[in-house]
């Protein structure tokens, strides 16, 4: 591919007798924000040791804009990486951490000095040079953190899980931070999170994994709206998935009832699963739907209801139900769906499948 | 609850009174006070006594072989903690074991063992004759002393550098090399600088029982190399002059207690916990 700035070819890597990355494609645009995202144990994070240069891969090539990069140790490697637990060196102080990188460069000192200045203001940490690593907040650690690994410019910036041990507000304003020092940098981010809704707000590709092989590679939008089989449908976002039948084109049937929907090119009464957005489930009065359901429970969640109910026909199945429309516990209510709502996926692979029970 | 607590270190007060603040106490009075007919007066006369050429230069020569053999056991001892501590090394258990296991036996029975090796027919001459080389006669010098110190102190130094590596976080390894860093500069820039509480702690398990010892210097310098420990030992046992022995115990207290203040305030700088 013309524009990858790293391309990865056939990555498999085993750790004793687990398989954590199976014949890993990917290739990595330049200037891109790339999210790895997948449960914990899905390789995700072995995925950007080895780009980083800290894991060796059993078998495949990682490229760096098109040169083999196997053998090339870390240290010169033109990307860097911000770590988990931040790893700041206990020893130095804020200035002496930052300044690490261009010492080994050998800068001259006033330079030296001048980036760090730049890049402390661009993370929001001015005149804090002089403090020691262990008297600042998390919140504070990860800014220092961030601030050491762009400060050497990089080509590409790693970061591992970098908004983990954070609160949920302070996470909120980093994942705006970091997306707009990634503008203004105008680098490539390869981000690893677990964390669905941070890969949906900050990414340009999203590539969900899971047990070590690559289950749908996509922009946030194409992610969640056209999920690729059951695991990404449900990693992303809830979703109810039902056992369907397809009858023929654009017909499924399922808990009993044939449904128009959008999706065509499956056998004939091939067995699929059909995934629907809690989001996307009407409910109108009894017996005005499509079928009815019994709702079970009612949760206040702020900008909607959520709703727990289930079909009271043969095919006894759970449904989660989103919408701003209050219904009475323990009442009968009727369901519709457009066919733009019902998404037919393939049955996974047993492979897959596997760990997705697991779940 | 806070009663019963304070209730049961009262085994521990008694223990440490008893052995411990006692006994220094009965050194300071032997040091400082003697008795004149009949009286008992305080008097500096033992002390002053420890700065007669002589003993100075026991005194002095306590302190170089002592500091050698620190520094002989950090320059062997580091590496090996270092080997013992990295993640990838298969034998660790064993060697870990090795260095261990001498510390099972009895010190004066391991340091009996080097006078077999050393002596003018022991192993190490019949080896060197065997392979047609010069003998040496080590036995009853200063390098004898040395390797007796070096050889019963490795472990001192080993293993709290040990602790100290094995508990980096290999993060921070990670993300030197990662800005750049080769494994050189990693080691000096950041592993170095943070194993520095376990250089300073193996310097003063080593240094302390290496600067008061007598019996390596009694077995393995045969009586040539006469150490300040010897001479405490000598005015208690031969001389009889306790008030003498005393006033040199003291001496050497002090002085440890503030070589190590010295060292503590540094480690602390570093941020780690220490003898103080």
């Amino acid at each position: 591919m013309k524009n990858s700035i790293i391309r990865l070819e056939n990555i498999s890597k085993t750790y004793g007798d687990t398989k954590v990355l199976n014949e890993l494609n990917l290739s990595i645009k330049k200037n891109e924000f790339l999210t790895l995202l997948g449960p914990s144990g899905c390789g995700k994070t072995t995925t950007l040791k080895i780009i980083g240069g800290f894991e060796t891969p059993d078998e495949g090539n990682v490229y760096f804009e098109e040169q083999c990069i196997n053998t090339l140790p870390p240290y010169k490697r033109k990307l860097n990486t911000v770590f988990q637990k931040y790893a700041l060196f206990p020893n130095m102080n804020v200035f002496e951490n930052i300044a690490f990188g261009l010492r080994i460069k050998k800068l001259p000192s006033l330079e030296i000095e001048s980036c760090v200045k730049d890049v402390l203001n661009m993370v929001n940490l001015n005149g804090f040079e002089k403090r020691d690593i262990s008297s600042l907040s998390g919140g504070q650690q990860q800014r220092v953190a961030i601030a050491r690994a762009i400060v050497n410019k990089p080509d590409v910036l790693l970061l591992d899980e970098p908004l983990g041990a954070l609160d949920l507000k302070l996470r909120k304003d980093m994942q705006i931070e970091l997306k707009n020092i990634q503008k203004q940098l105008g680098i490539t981010f390869i981000y690893v999170t677990h964390d669905q809704e941070e890969a949906l707000t900050m990414s340009d590709t999203i590539v969900v994994m899971n047990n070590g092989l690559v289950q749908q590679i996509g922009s946030p939008v194409d992610i969640y709206n056209e999920p690729q089989n059951a695991f990404v449908a449900d990693f992303i976002g809830e979703s109810i998935i039902v056992d369907g039948i397809m009858h023929e084109d654009f017909v499924v049937e399922f808990i009993g009832h044939k449904f128009e929907c959008l999706d065509k090119g499956f056998d004939k009464m091939e067995a699929v699963d059909v995934v629907i957005r809690p989001e996307d489930v009407k409910i109108v009065e009894k017996d005005a739907g499509k079928f009815n359901v019994v709702i079970d429970s009612v949760t206040f969640k702020g900008v909607h209801y959520e709703m727990v109910a289930h079909t009271d026909n043969v095919c006894d199945t759970k449904w989660l139900i989103h919408s701003t429309q209050k219904a009475v516990e323990g009442s009968t209510v009727g369901i519709n769906l457009e066919p733009n709502d019902i998404h037919i996926m393939k049955k996974l692979s047993a492979e897959v499948g596997d760990s997705y029970e697991e779940k | 609850m806070k009663k019963n607590k304070s209730f049961c270190a009262y085994p521990y007060y008694v223990w440490m009174i008893t052995f411990i603040v006692i006994p220094l106490l009965l050194v300071l009075w032997y040091a400082l006070f003697k008795s004149e007919n009949d009286s008992i007066v305080f008097t500096t006369e033992y002390i002053k006594r420890f700065f007669e050429p002589i003993y100075i230069q026991v005194f002095l020569r306590s302190i170089v072989l002592a500091v050698i053999s620190t520094a002989i056991c950090l320059v062997i001892g580091y590496p090996l903690a270092y080997i013992l501590a990295g993640k990838t090394f298969k034998h660790k258990n064993m060697l870990m074991f090795l260095v261990i296991v001498p510390m099972w036996m009895n010190f004066l029975l391991r340091t009996y063992a080097w006078l077999t090796i050393l002596e003018k027919n022991g192993i190490l001459n019949q080896i060197l004759r065997f392979l047609n080389l010069p003998t040496q006669n080590i036995l009853y010098t200063n390098y004898a002393v040395i390797l007796g110190m070096v050889y019963n102190y490795l472990p001192f130094m080993v293993l709290p550098l040990y602790t100290v590596l094995s508990k980096m976080d290999i993060n921070l390894i990670n993300a030197a090399e990662d800005l750049g860093a080769n494994k050189l500069t990693v080691f000096k820039k950041v592993v170095f600088p943070l194993s520095l509480p376990g250089v300073v702690s193996g310097i003063t398990m080593t240094f302390m029982p290496a600067v008061t010892t007598f019996v390596i210097s009694k077995l393995l310098g045969g009586g040539q190399t006469t150490l300040i420990g010897d001479l405490i030992e000598n005015q208690f046992k031969v001389a009889n002059d306790w008030n003498f022995g005393s006033a040199l115990s003291l001496i050497l207290m002090v002085i440890i207690l503030l070589s190590m203040r010295v060292m503590t305030k540094y480690e602390q700088e570093n941020e780690g916990g220490g003898l103080f």
